[in-house]
Protein backbone atom coordinates (compact mmCIF):
# COMPACT_ATOMS: atom_id res chain seq x y z
CA UNK A 1 0.00 0.00 0.00
CA UNK A 2 1.42 3.77 -0.99
CA UNK A 3 0.45 4.78 2.61
CA UNK A 4 2.72 2.64 3.92
CA UNK A 5 5.72 3.47 1.04
CA UNK A 6 5.21 7.13 2.65
CA UNK A 7 4.79 6.34 5.99
CA UNK A 8 8.39 4.74 6.14
CA UNK A 9 10.35 6.87 4.30
CA UNK A 10 11.03 10.08 6.24
CA UNK A 11 12.17 12.07 3.57
CA UNK A 12 9.65 11.15 1.05
CA UNK A 13 7.09 12.66 3.17
CA UNK A 14 9.12 15.44 4.48
CA UNK A 15 8.61 16.13 0.73
CA UNK A 16 5.20 15.91 0.80
CA UNK A 17 3.95 17.63 3.66
CA UNK A 18 5.78 20.48 2.11
CA UNK A 19 3.91 20.46 -0.95
CA UNK A 20 1.03 20.37 0.65
CA UNK A 21 1.55 23.51 3.05
CA UNK A 22 3.17 25.56 -0.15
CA UNK A 23 -0.27 24.77 -1.93
CA UNK A 24 -2.16 27.04 0.90
CA UNK A 25 0.50 29.81 1.18
CA UNK A 26 0.93 30.33 -2.70
CA UNK A 27 -2.28 30.79 -2.97
CA UNK A 28 -3.01 32.82 -0.85
CA UNK A 29 0.52 35.04 -1.07
CA UNK A 30 1.29 34.83 -5.04
CA UNK A 31 -1.53 36.52 -6.08
CA UNK A 32 -0.85 39.44 -3.74
CA UNK A 33 1.89 40.32 -6.59
CA UNK A 34 -0.33 40.48 -9.35
CA UNK A 35 -3.81 41.95 -7.93
CA UNK A 36 -3.10 45.29 -8.86
CA UNK A 37 -6.29 46.79 -8.83
CA UNK A 38 -6.99 47.07 -4.84
CA UNK A 39 -5.02 50.31 -4.52
CA UNK A 40 -6.96 52.87 -4.48
CA UNK A 41 -5.72 56.08 -7.29
CA UNK A 42 -5.64 58.42 -4.69
CA UNK A 43 -3.33 61.99 -5.15
CA UNK A 44 -2.04 63.24 -1.87
CA UNK A 45 -0.29 60.23 -0.17
CA UNK A 46 3.44 60.98 -0.13
CA UNK A 47 6.28 59.01 2.27
CA UNK A 48 6.61 60.72 5.99
CA UNK A 49 9.10 63.31 6.29
CA UNK A 50 12.24 63.05 8.23
CA UNK A 51 11.06 64.42 11.61
CA UNK A 52 7.66 62.53 11.21
CA UNK A 53 9.54 59.19 9.69
CA UNK A 54 11.55 59.57 13.60
CA UNK A 55 8.18 60.18 14.91
CA UNK A 56 6.85 56.68 13.44
CA UNK A 57 9.93 55.04 15.00
CA UNK A 58 9.04 56.66 18.38
CA UNK A 59 5.38 55.28 17.42
CA UNK A 60 6.67 51.63 16.79
CA UNK A 61 9.67 51.86 19.67
CA UNK A 62 6.99 52.85 22.48
CA UNK A 63 4.46 49.90 21.35
CA UNK A 64 1.70 52.35 20.75
CA UNK A 65 0.46 49.92 17.95
CA UNK A 66 -0.51 47.76 20.93
CA UNK A 67 -3.09 49.57 22.33
CA UNK A 68 -4.09 51.66 18.90
CA UNK A 69 -5.17 50.37 15.80
CA UNK A 70 -4.84 52.64 12.28
CA UNK A 71 -7.22 51.15 10.22
CA UNK A 72 -10.76 52.12 10.37
CA UNK A 73 -13.28 49.73 8.70
CA UNK A 74 -16.33 50.49 6.07
CA UNK A 75 -18.77 50.18 9.20
CA UNK A 76 -21.42 52.94 10.09
CA UNK A 77 -20.41 53.16 13.42
CA UNK A 78 -16.49 53.35 12.63
CA UNK A 79 -17.36 56.19 9.46
CA UNK A 80 -19.42 58.44 12.26
CA UNK A 81 -16.60 58.03 14.91
CA UNK A 82 -13.59 58.49 13.10
CA UNK A 83 -14.15 59.24 9.83
CA UNK A 84 -13.65 58.28 6.08
CA UNK A 85 -12.54 54.19 6.27
CA UNK A 86 -8.74 53.50 5.78
CA UNK A 87 -7.62 53.01 2.13
CA UNK A 88 -5.03 50.23 1.17
CA UNK A 89 -3.45 53.44 -0.50
CA UNK A 90 -2.79 55.10 2.61
CA UNK A 91 -0.33 53.03 4.16
CA UNK A 92 1.77 52.51 0.93
CA UNK A 93 4.86 53.69 2.35
CA UNK A 94 4.26 52.14 5.85
CA UNK A 95 7.16 49.74 6.71
CA UNK A 96 5.49 48.18 8.52
CA UNK A 97 1.84 48.66 8.28
CA UNK A 98 0.03 50.05 11.66
CA UNK A 99 -3.01 48.37 10.95
CA UNK A 100 -4.73 45.89 13.67
CA UNK A 101 -7.28 44.97 15.27
CA UNK A 102 -6.28 45.47 18.59
CA UNK A 103 -8.03 47.88 19.90
CA UNK A 104 -7.00 49.16 24.06
CA UNK A 105 -7.85 52.45 22.79
CA UNK A 106 -8.93 54.28 20.26
CA UNK A 107 -8.19 53.81 16.54
CA UNK A 108 -5.64 56.74 14.90
CA UNK A 109 -5.84 56.50 11.51
CA UNK A 110 -7.25 60.16 11.29
CA UNK A 111 -6.07 61.76 14.22
CA UNK A 112 -3.74 64.26 12.16
CA UNK A 113 -5.35 67.72 12.82
CA UNK A 114 -8.13 66.64 14.98
CA UNK A 115 -6.46 68.43 18.23
CA UNK A 116 -3.93 70.81 18.59
CA UNK A 117 -0.31 69.96 19.03
CA UNK A 118 -0.23 71.84 22.55
CA UNK A 119 -3.27 68.64 23.07
CA UNK A 120 -0.86 65.59 21.98
CA UNK A 121 2.29 67.17 24.32
CA UNK A 122 -0.10 67.07 27.31
CA UNK A 123 -1.77 63.77 26.44
CA UNK A 124 1.00 62.03 26.34
CA UNK A 125 2.91 63.27 29.03
CA UNK A 126 -0.10 63.15 31.47
CA UNK A 127 -2.86 61.43 29.97
CA UNK A 128 -5.17 61.85 32.54
CA UNK A 129 -5.14 65.52 33.06
CA UNK A 130 -6.97 65.90 30.06
CA UNK A 131 -9.16 62.45 29.37
CA UNK A 132 -9.62 61.50 33.31
CA UNK A 133 -11.15 58.20 32.31
CA UNK A 134 -8.22 57.70 30.34
CA UNK A 135 -6.06 54.38 31.14
CA UNK A 136 -3.39 55.10 28.99
CA UNK A 137 0.45 55.21 30.66
CA UNK A 138 2.18 58.24 31.10
CA UNK A 139 5.06 59.19 28.28
CA UNK A 140 6.76 61.51 30.48
CA UNK A 141 10.43 61.06 28.90
CA UNK A 142 9.44 62.09 25.26
CA UNK A 143 9.48 65.57 26.77
CA UNK A 144 12.78 65.37 28.49
CA UNK A 145 14.42 63.24 26.05
CA UNK A 146 16.08 65.24 22.79
CA UNK A 147 15.73 63.61 19.27
CA UNK A 148 18.22 61.50 18.27
CA UNK A 149 18.49 62.39 14.49
CA UNK A 150 21.99 61.31 13.61
CA UNK A 151 21.26 58.57 11.48
CA UNK A 152 17.53 59.89 10.10
CA UNK A 153 19.11 59.34 6.69
CA UNK A 154 20.65 56.10 7.32
CA UNK A 155 17.14 55.20 8.60
CA UNK A 156 15.24 56.66 5.19
CA UNK A 157 18.25 54.85 3.11
CA UNK A 158 16.60 51.24 5.04
CA UNK A 159 13.29 52.57 3.83
CA UNK A 160 13.97 53.04 0.18
CA UNK A 161 15.38 49.44 -0.07
CA UNK A 162 12.22 48.92 0.64
CA UNK A 163 10.46 51.17 -1.71
CA UNK A 164 9.81 53.67 -0.55
CA UNK A 165 10.94 56.57 -2.74
CA UNK A 166 13.46 58.62 -0.78
CA UNK A 167 15.46 60.25 -3.10
CA UNK A 168 19.69 59.80 -3.46
CA UNK A 169 20.33 60.68 -7.09
CA UNK A 170 19.41 63.70 -8.96
CA UNK A 171 17.21 61.41 -11.41
CA UNK A 172 14.81 59.96 -8.49
CA UNK A 173 14.84 63.62 -6.73
CA UNK A 174 13.05 64.96 -10.26
CA UNK A 175 11.33 62.29 -9.98
CA UNK A 176 9.56 63.02 -6.94
CA UNK A 177 9.25 67.12 -7.51
CA UNK A 178 7.10 65.82 -10.71
CA UNK A 179 5.34 63.19 -8.58
CA UNK A 180 4.84 65.63 -5.40
CA UNK A 181 6.02 68.78 -6.38
CA UNK A 182 8.82 70.65 -5.06
CA UNK A 183 8.90 71.05 -1.60
CA UNK A 184 7.51 67.54 -0.95
CA UNK A 185 10.57 66.24 -2.86
CA UNK A 186 13.03 68.38 -0.98
CA UNK A 187 11.86 67.25 2.18
CA UNK A 188 12.10 63.03 1.10
CA UNK A 189 15.71 63.94 -0.73
CA UNK A 190 17.95 61.74 1.84
CA UNK A 191 21.46 63.87 1.18
CA UNK A 192 19.17 66.78 2.86
CA UNK A 193 17.31 64.88 5.70
CA UNK A 194 19.04 65.99 8.20
CA UNK A 195 18.73 70.19 7.36
CA UNK A 196 15.00 69.30 6.20
CA UNK A 197 14.25 67.46 9.66
CA UNK A 198 15.41 70.28 11.70
CA UNK A 199 13.75 72.91 9.60
CA UNK A 200 10.13 71.50 10.25
CA UNK A 201 10.89 71.07 13.50
CA UNK A 202 11.78 74.94 13.96
CA UNK A 203 8.91 76.17 11.59
CA UNK A 204 6.37 74.08 13.22
CA UNK A 205 7.61 73.70 16.95
CA UNK A 206 5.78 70.67 17.58
CA UNK A 207 6.61 70.18 21.25
CA UNK A 208 6.21 73.78 22.17
CA UNK A 209 9.55 74.23 23.56
CA UNK A 210 11.14 76.82 20.65
CA UNK A 211 14.58 75.72 20.55
CA UNK A 212 14.91 72.24 21.23
CA UNK A 213 14.16 69.10 19.42
CA UNK A 214 12.79 66.44 22.02
CA UNK A 215 11.15 62.99 20.90
CA UNK A 216 7.49 64.73 21.50
CA UNK A 217 8.36 67.16 18.78
CA UNK A 218 8.72 64.15 16.00
CA UNK A 219 5.92 61.85 17.37
CA UNK A 220 3.62 64.63 17.70
CA UNK A 221 4.65 65.68 13.91
CA UNK A 222 3.73 62.02 12.94
CA UNK A 223 0.23 61.93 14.91
CA UNK A 224 -0.55 65.67 13.21
CA UNK A 225 -0.07 63.89 9.37
CA UNK A 226 -1.95 60.85 10.34
CA UNK A 227 -4.96 60.13 7.97
CA UNK A 228 -3.99 63.59 5.96
CA UNK A 229 -2.84 62.95 3.11
CA UNK A 230 -6.31 62.30 1.12
CA UNK A 231 -8.68 65.31 -0.04
CA UNK A 232 -11.61 63.07 0.53
CA UNK A 233 -13.85 65.96 -0.87
CA UNK A 234 -12.37 65.59 -4.37
CA UNK A 235 -13.89 62.26 -4.62
CA UNK A 236 -16.94 60.75 -5.47
CA UNK A 237 -18.56 58.55 -2.91
CA UNK A 238 -18.64 55.63 -4.55
CA UNK A 239 -15.29 56.05 -6.32
CA UNK A 240 -13.31 54.33 -3.65
CA UNK A 241 -16.02 51.28 -4.31
CA UNK A 242 -14.56 50.36 -7.49
CA UNK A 243 -11.28 49.19 -6.04
CA UNK A 244 -13.26 46.17 -4.03
CA UNK B 1 -20.67 -5.13 24.29
CA UNK B 2 -17.84 -8.12 25.76
CA UNK B 3 -17.27 -8.03 22.46
CA UNK B 4 -16.13 -4.23 22.24
CA UNK B 5 -12.40 -4.99 23.44
CA UNK B 6 -9.70 -3.87 20.46
CA UNK B 7 -9.05 -7.44 20.21
CA UNK B 8 -11.85 -9.20 19.94
CA UNK B 9 -13.38 -6.31 17.33
CA UNK B 10 -10.10 -6.87 15.34
CA UNK B 11 -10.09 -10.78 15.41
CA UNK B 12 -13.37 -10.47 13.79
CA UNK B 13 -13.02 -8.39 11.41
CA UNK B 14 -15.31 -5.77 12.73
CA UNK B 15 -12.79 -2.55 12.70
CA UNK B 16 -10.24 -1.90 9.21
CA UNK B 17 -6.73 -1.83 10.01
CA UNK B 18 -4.72 1.05 7.80
CA UNK B 19 -3.26 -2.36 6.65
CA UNK B 20 0.44 -2.32 7.89
CA UNK B 21 1.96 -3.38 11.50
CA UNK B 22 4.92 -1.97 13.23
CA UNK B 23 7.34 -3.56 15.27
CA UNK B 24 5.68 -6.69 14.48
CA UNK B 25 1.96 -6.50 16.05
CA UNK B 26 1.19 -2.67 16.45
CA UNK B 27 -1.19 -1.38 14.30
CA UNK B 28 -4.10 1.29 13.17
CA UNK B 29 -7.51 0.94 12.85
CA UNK B 30 -9.22 2.65 10.51
CA UNK B 31 -12.24 3.89 11.98
CA UNK B 32 -14.81 5.52 9.60
CA UNK B 33 -16.36 8.64 10.44
CA UNK B 34 -19.99 9.07 11.34
CA UNK B 35 -22.07 9.57 8.40
CA UNK B 36 -23.65 12.29 9.63
CA UNK B 37 -20.60 14.19 10.18
CA UNK B 38 -19.12 12.74 6.33
CA UNK B 39 -22.28 14.73 4.94
CA UNK B 40 -21.80 18.19 6.92
CA UNK B 41 -18.34 18.09 5.77
CA UNK B 42 -19.66 17.57 1.98
CA UNK B 43 -22.47 19.99 2.32
CA UNK B 44 -19.73 22.63 3.65
CA UNK B 45 -17.62 21.86 -0.13
CA UNK B 46 -20.92 22.90 -1.59
CA UNK B 47 -21.49 25.50 0.12
CA UNK B 48 -17.93 27.06 -1.13
CA UNK B 49 -18.60 26.15 -4.89
CA UNK B 50 -21.96 28.33 -4.39
CA UNK B 51 -20.03 30.80 -2.50
CA UNK B 52 -17.75 31.42 -5.16
CA UNK B 53 -20.19 32.30 -7.63
CA UNK B 54 -21.97 35.05 -4.83
CA UNK B 55 -19.17 36.56 -3.52
CA UNK B 56 -15.50 37.77 -4.44
CA UNK B 57 -13.32 35.00 -4.22
CA UNK B 58 -10.49 33.62 -6.53
CA UNK B 59 -7.72 35.32 -7.79
CA UNK B 60 -7.22 35.33 -11.43
CA UNK B 61 -4.19 36.83 -12.98
CA UNK B 62 -4.64 40.79 -12.31
CA UNK B 63 -7.75 40.63 -10.91
CA UNK B 64 -9.97 37.95 -8.87
CA UNK B 65 -13.80 36.69 -9.32
CA UNK B 66 -16.08 39.32 -8.29
CA UNK B 67 -19.27 37.10 -7.55
CA UNK B 68 -23.05 37.70 -8.62
CA UNK B 69 -24.17 39.33 -5.72
CA UNK B 70 -24.51 42.79 -5.69
CA UNK B 71 -25.64 45.95 -3.66
CA UNK B 72 -27.69 48.45 -4.52
CA UNK B 73 -27.14 52.00 -3.49
CA UNK B 74 -27.92 55.66 -3.57
CA UNK B 75 -25.03 58.22 -3.45
CA UNK B 76 -25.52 62.01 -3.77
CA UNK B 77 -23.01 63.63 -6.34
CA UNK B 78 -21.27 66.97 -6.67
CA UNK B 79 -24.35 68.91 -7.82
CA UNK B 80 -26.69 67.42 -4.60
CA UNK B 81 -28.47 64.45 -7.26
CA UNK B 82 -29.21 61.59 -5.96
CA UNK B 83 -28.00 58.43 -8.18
CA UNK B 84 -29.20 55.13 -7.52
CA UNK B 85 -26.56 53.05 -7.80
CA UNK B 86 -25.83 49.49 -7.91
CA UNK B 87 -22.30 47.68 -7.05
CA UNK B 88 -20.71 44.07 -7.18
CA UNK B 89 -20.75 42.63 -3.26
CA UNK B 90 -18.47 44.50 -0.77
CA UNK B 91 -18.08 45.85 2.65
CA UNK B 92 -17.60 49.69 0.80
CA UNK B 93 -20.70 49.15 -1.09
CA UNK B 94 -22.62 47.69 1.86
CA UNK B 95 -21.39 51.10 3.79
CA UNK B 96 -22.57 53.29 1.18
CA UNK B 97 -25.97 51.38 1.80
CA UNK B 98 -26.29 51.40 4.93
CA UNK B 99 -24.88 55.45 5.40
CA UNK B 100 -27.75 56.20 2.38
CA UNK B 101 -30.59 54.41 4.86
CA UNK B 102 -29.92 55.72 7.83
CA UNK B 103 -29.86 59.08 5.89
CA UNK B 104 -32.47 58.69 4.25
CA UNK B 105 -34.39 57.15 7.53
CA UNK B 106 -37.78 59.38 7.75
CA UNK B 107 -37.35 60.27 10.95
CA UNK B 108 -34.25 61.90 11.00
CA UNK B 109 -34.37 63.38 7.57
CA UNK B 110 -37.42 65.20 8.63
CA UNK B 111 -35.51 66.59 11.55
CA UNK B 112 -32.31 67.53 10.31
CA UNK B 113 -34.31 69.13 6.88
CA UNK B 114 -35.53 71.28 9.81
CA UNK B 115 -32.87 71.68 12.02
CA UNK B 116 -30.91 72.86 9.26
CA UNK B 117 -34.10 75.47 7.81
CA UNK B 118 -33.93 76.76 11.30
CA UNK B 119 -32.72 79.86 12.76
CA UNK B 120 -31.48 79.26 15.95
CA UNK B 121 -33.75 81.06 17.75
CA UNK B 122 -36.37 78.69 16.33
CA UNK B 123 -34.15 75.99 17.54
CA UNK B 124 -34.39 76.77 21.11
CA UNK B 125 -37.47 77.44 21.29
CA UNK B 126 -38.45 73.99 19.79
CA UNK B 127 -38.49 71.48 22.66
CA UNK B 128 -38.67 68.53 19.85
CA UNK B 129 -35.84 70.12 17.83
CA UNK B 130 -33.87 70.89 21.22
CA UNK B 131 -34.56 67.09 22.23
CA UNK B 132 -32.85 66.03 18.64
CA UNK B 133 -29.69 67.91 18.80
CA UNK B 134 -28.85 66.76 22.41
CA UNK B 135 -28.79 63.24 22.03
CA UNK B 136 -26.92 63.29 18.15
CA UNK B 137 -25.00 66.56 19.64
CA UNK B 138 -24.03 64.21 22.81
CA UNK B 139 -22.64 61.75 20.01
CA UNK B 140 -20.73 64.14 18.75
CA UNK B 141 -19.17 66.19 21.38
CA UNK B 142 -17.84 62.84 22.77
CA UNK B 143 -16.30 61.92 19.75
CA UNK B 144 -14.86 64.91 18.40
CA UNK B 145 -14.75 67.87 21.53
CA UNK B 146 -14.53 66.24 24.72
CA UNK B 147 -10.85 64.60 24.77
CA UNK B 148 -9.98 68.91 25.61
CA UNK B 149 -13.00 70.12 26.86
CA UNK B 150 -14.05 67.18 29.18
CA UNK B 151 -17.53 65.02 28.54
CA UNK B 152 -19.24 67.57 29.99
CA UNK B 153 -17.95 70.66 28.22
CA UNK B 154 -16.11 71.42 31.88
CA UNK B 155 -12.77 72.48 30.30
CA UNK B 156 -9.52 71.99 31.88
CA UNK B 157 -8.04 75.33 33.85
CA UNK B 158 -5.14 76.42 32.49
CA UNK B 159 -5.87 74.35 29.22
CA UNK B 160 -9.04 74.22 27.68
CA UNK B 161 -12.20 76.45 27.96
CA UNK B 162 -14.95 75.77 30.07
CA UNK B 163 -17.65 75.58 28.01
CA UNK B 164 -20.41 75.24 30.82
CA UNK B 165 -20.05 79.03 32.23
CA UNK B 166 -21.11 81.92 30.46
CA UNK B 167 -17.72 83.29 29.88
CA UNK B 168 -16.50 82.63 26.57
CA UNK B 169 -13.14 84.16 25.06
CA UNK B 170 -14.41 84.21 21.41
CA UNK B 171 -17.98 84.80 21.73
CA UNK B 172 -21.01 83.19 23.21
CA UNK B 173 -23.52 83.73 20.76
CA UNK B 174 -24.38 80.49 18.56
CA UNK B 175 -22.90 82.57 15.35
CA UNK B 176 -20.37 82.63 17.19
CA UNK B 177 -19.76 79.28 18.40
CA UNK B 178 -20.29 78.05 14.62
CA UNK B 179 -17.76 80.03 13.67
CA UNK B 180 -15.26 78.81 16.21
CA UNK B 181 -16.13 75.67 14.92
CA UNK B 182 -15.76 76.53 11.24
CA UNK B 183 -12.86 77.86 11.56
CA UNK B 184 -11.12 76.87 14.38
CA UNK B 185 -9.13 79.40 16.87
CA UNK B 186 -5.29 80.24 17.44
CA UNK B 187 -5.12 82.33 21.03
CA UNK B 188 -2.11 85.12 20.85
CA UNK B 189 -1.23 87.03 23.28
CA UNK B 190 2.24 89.15 22.87
CA UNK B 191 4.81 88.15 25.67
CA UNK B 192 6.14 91.22 27.80
CA UNK B 193 8.79 89.86 29.10
CA UNK B 194 11.44 91.75 27.44
CA UNK B 195 9.10 95.01 27.54
CA UNK B 196 8.13 95.29 30.76
CA UNK B 197 10.77 95.23 33.87
CA UNK B 198 10.32 92.46 36.71
CA UNK B 199 8.64 95.43 38.95
CA UNK B 200 6.16 96.37 36.11
CA UNK B 201 5.07 93.24 35.79
CA UNK B 202 4.51 92.58 39.11
CA UNK B 203 2.52 95.84 39.38
CA UNK B 204 0.20 94.81 36.25
CA UNK B 205 -0.41 91.60 38.23
CA UNK B 206 -1.52 93.05 40.85
CA UNK B 207 -3.70 95.52 39.03
CA UNK B 208 -5.39 92.39 37.49
CA UNK B 209 -5.76 90.78 40.46
CA UNK B 210 -7.66 93.78 41.76
CA UNK B 211 -10.09 94.11 39.27
CA UNK B 212 -11.46 90.37 40.32
CA UNK B 213 -11.61 91.42 44.32
CA UNK B 214 -8.30 88.85 44.17
CA UNK B 215 -6.38 91.88 45.91
CA UNK B 216 -6.90 95.15 47.23
CA UNK B 217 -6.34 98.21 45.58
CA UNK B 218 -3.69 99.75 46.11
CA UNK B 219 -0.20 102.07 45.63
CA UNK B 220 1.26 98.72 43.19
CA UNK B 221 -1.80 98.25 41.57
CA UNK B 222 -2.22 101.89 40.61
CA UNK B 223 0.87 101.92 39.12
CA UNK B 224 0.03 98.85 37.33
CA UNK B 225 -3.00 99.99 35.99
CA UNK B 226 -1.07 103.41 34.64
CA UNK B 227 0.69 100.66 32.70
CA UNK B 228 -2.55 98.35 31.49
CA UNK B 229 -4.33 101.50 30.25
CA UNK B 230 -1.10 103.46 29.20
CA UNK B 231 1.33 102.99 26.22
CA UNK B 232 3.95 100.87 28.12
CA UNK B 233 1.93 97.96 28.23
CA UNK B 234 -0.82 98.56 26.25
CA UNK B 235 -3.30 96.07 27.44
CA UNK B 236 -6.26 97.57 26.62
CA UNK B 237 -6.40 97.03 23.20
CA UNK B 238 -7.05 93.56 23.61
CA UNK B 239 -8.37 93.00 27.07
CA UNK B 240 -10.14 96.22 27.03
CA UNK B 241 -10.79 99.57 28.41
CA UNK B 242 -13.25 97.87 31.09
CA UNK B 243 -10.69 94.86 31.48
CA UNK B 244 -13.73 92.71 29.92
CA UNK B 245 -12.08 91.06 26.83
CA UNK B 246 -12.83 91.53 23.19
CA UNK B 247 -14.56 88.55 22.22
CA UNK B 248 -12.84 89.67 18.49
CA UNK B 249 -9.71 89.16 20.10
CA UNK B 250 -10.26 85.87 21.76
CA UNK B 251 -9.04 88.47 24.77
CA UNK B 252 -9.97 87.49 27.91
CA UNK B 253 -12.55 89.31 30.62
CA UNK B 254 -10.12 89.57 33.66
CA UNK B 255 -13.19 91.15 35.82
CA UNK B 256 -14.65 87.86 36.62
CA UNK B 257 -13.65 85.31 38.52
CA UNK B 258 -13.47 82.86 35.55
CA UNK B 259 -9.73 82.21 35.18
CA UNK B 260 -8.94 80.43 31.19
CA UNK B 261 -5.57 80.37 31.12
CA UNK B 262 -3.66 81.29 34.21
CA UNK B 263 -4.96 78.81 37.19
CA UNK B 264 -4.96 81.71 39.74
CA UNK B 265 -8.11 79.93 42.09
CA UNK B 266 -6.26 77.20 43.30
CA UNK B 267 -3.23 79.34 44.46
CA UNK B 268 -3.26 80.03 48.18
CA UNK B 269 -1.29 83.51 48.48
CA UNK B 270 -1.35 86.66 46.72
CA UNK B 271 2.25 85.94 45.97
CA UNK B 272 1.62 82.77 44.72
CA UNK B 273 -1.44 84.33 42.34
CA UNK B 274 0.19 86.93 41.43
CA UNK B 275 3.53 84.76 39.69
CA UNK B 276 1.23 82.47 38.53
CA UNK B 277 -0.21 85.72 36.54
CA UNK B 278 3.03 87.12 36.03
CA UNK B 279 4.60 84.19 34.34
CA UNK B 280 1.61 84.05 31.05
CA UNK B 281 2.12 88.19 30.94
CA UNK B 282 5.96 87.94 30.63
CA UNK B 283 5.75 84.56 27.71
CA UNK B 284 2.59 85.43 26.21
CA UNK B 285 0.49 82.73 24.22
CA UNK B 286 2.02 81.64 20.96
CA UNK B 287 0.84 78.99 18.96
CA UNK B 288 -0.40 76.63 22.31
CA UNK B 289 -3.85 77.42 22.81
CA UNK B 290 -5.17 76.26 19.38
CA UNK B 291 -8.96 75.15 18.23
CA UNK B 292 -8.58 73.00 15.45
CA UNK B 293 -10.82 73.41 12.66
CA UNK B 294 -13.59 71.36 12.20
CA UNK B 295 -14.85 72.20 8.38
CA UNK B 296 -14.22 69.40 6.09
CA UNK B 297 -13.55 66.99 9.03
CA UNK B 298 -17.58 67.69 10.06
CA UNK B 299 -20.10 67.33 8.40
CA UNK B 300 -21.93 71.19 8.09
CA UNK B 301 -25.12 69.85 9.58
CA UNK B 302 -23.32 68.28 12.05
CA UNK B 303 -21.49 71.54 13.07
CA UNK B 304 -24.94 73.61 13.35
CA UNK B 305 -25.71 70.88 15.86
CA UNK B 306 -22.60 70.88 17.95
CA UNK B 307 -22.79 74.92 17.97
CA UNK B 308 -26.67 74.51 19.22
CA UNK B 309 -25.21 71.60 21.78
CA UNK B 310 -22.13 73.98 22.70
CA UNK B 311 -24.36 76.49 23.63
CA UNK B 312 -26.73 74.99 25.50
CA UNK B 313 -24.68 73.19 27.87
CA UNK B 314 -25.29 75.69 30.26
CA UNK B 315 -23.24 79.20 29.23
CA UNK B 316 -25.98 80.00 26.58
CA UNK B 317 -25.24 83.52 26.13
Amino acid sequence: MRHEQIETNSGLMLLLILVVISIGGLVEIVPLFYINETVEQVEGVRPYTPLEQRGRDIYVREGCYLCHSQQIRPFRDEWQRYGHYSLAAESQYDHPFQWGSKRTGPDLARLGGKYSNQWHVQHLKAPRSVVPQSIMPNYPWLLETDLDYSDVAERMRALRATGVPYSVTQQEYDANVKKFGQAVADQLDINQARDSLLRQAREKDFDGIPGRITEMEALVAYLQVLGTMVDFTRYDEGFFTTFR
Amino acid sequence: MSDNTPNAQQKSGAVQTTGHAWDGDLQEYNNPLPRWWLWCFYGTVAFSVLYWFIYPSWPVGQTWLKGFHTVSYTTVDKAGQEQEREHRWNTRALLLGDLGDAARDPQRKAMLAKVEAASYDQIVKDPKMMEFVRSVGKGLFGDNCAACHGRGGQGVVGMYPNLTDDDWLWGGSMDKIHETLVQGRNGFMPAFGQVLKPDQLDDVAEYVLTLSNEAQPGEASERGKAIFHGQTGGCYYCHGADAKGVPSQGAANLTDKIWAIADVPTQKTLQDKKAVLKTFIASGVNNTRVMPAWKGRLKDDDIKLLAVYVHQLGGAK
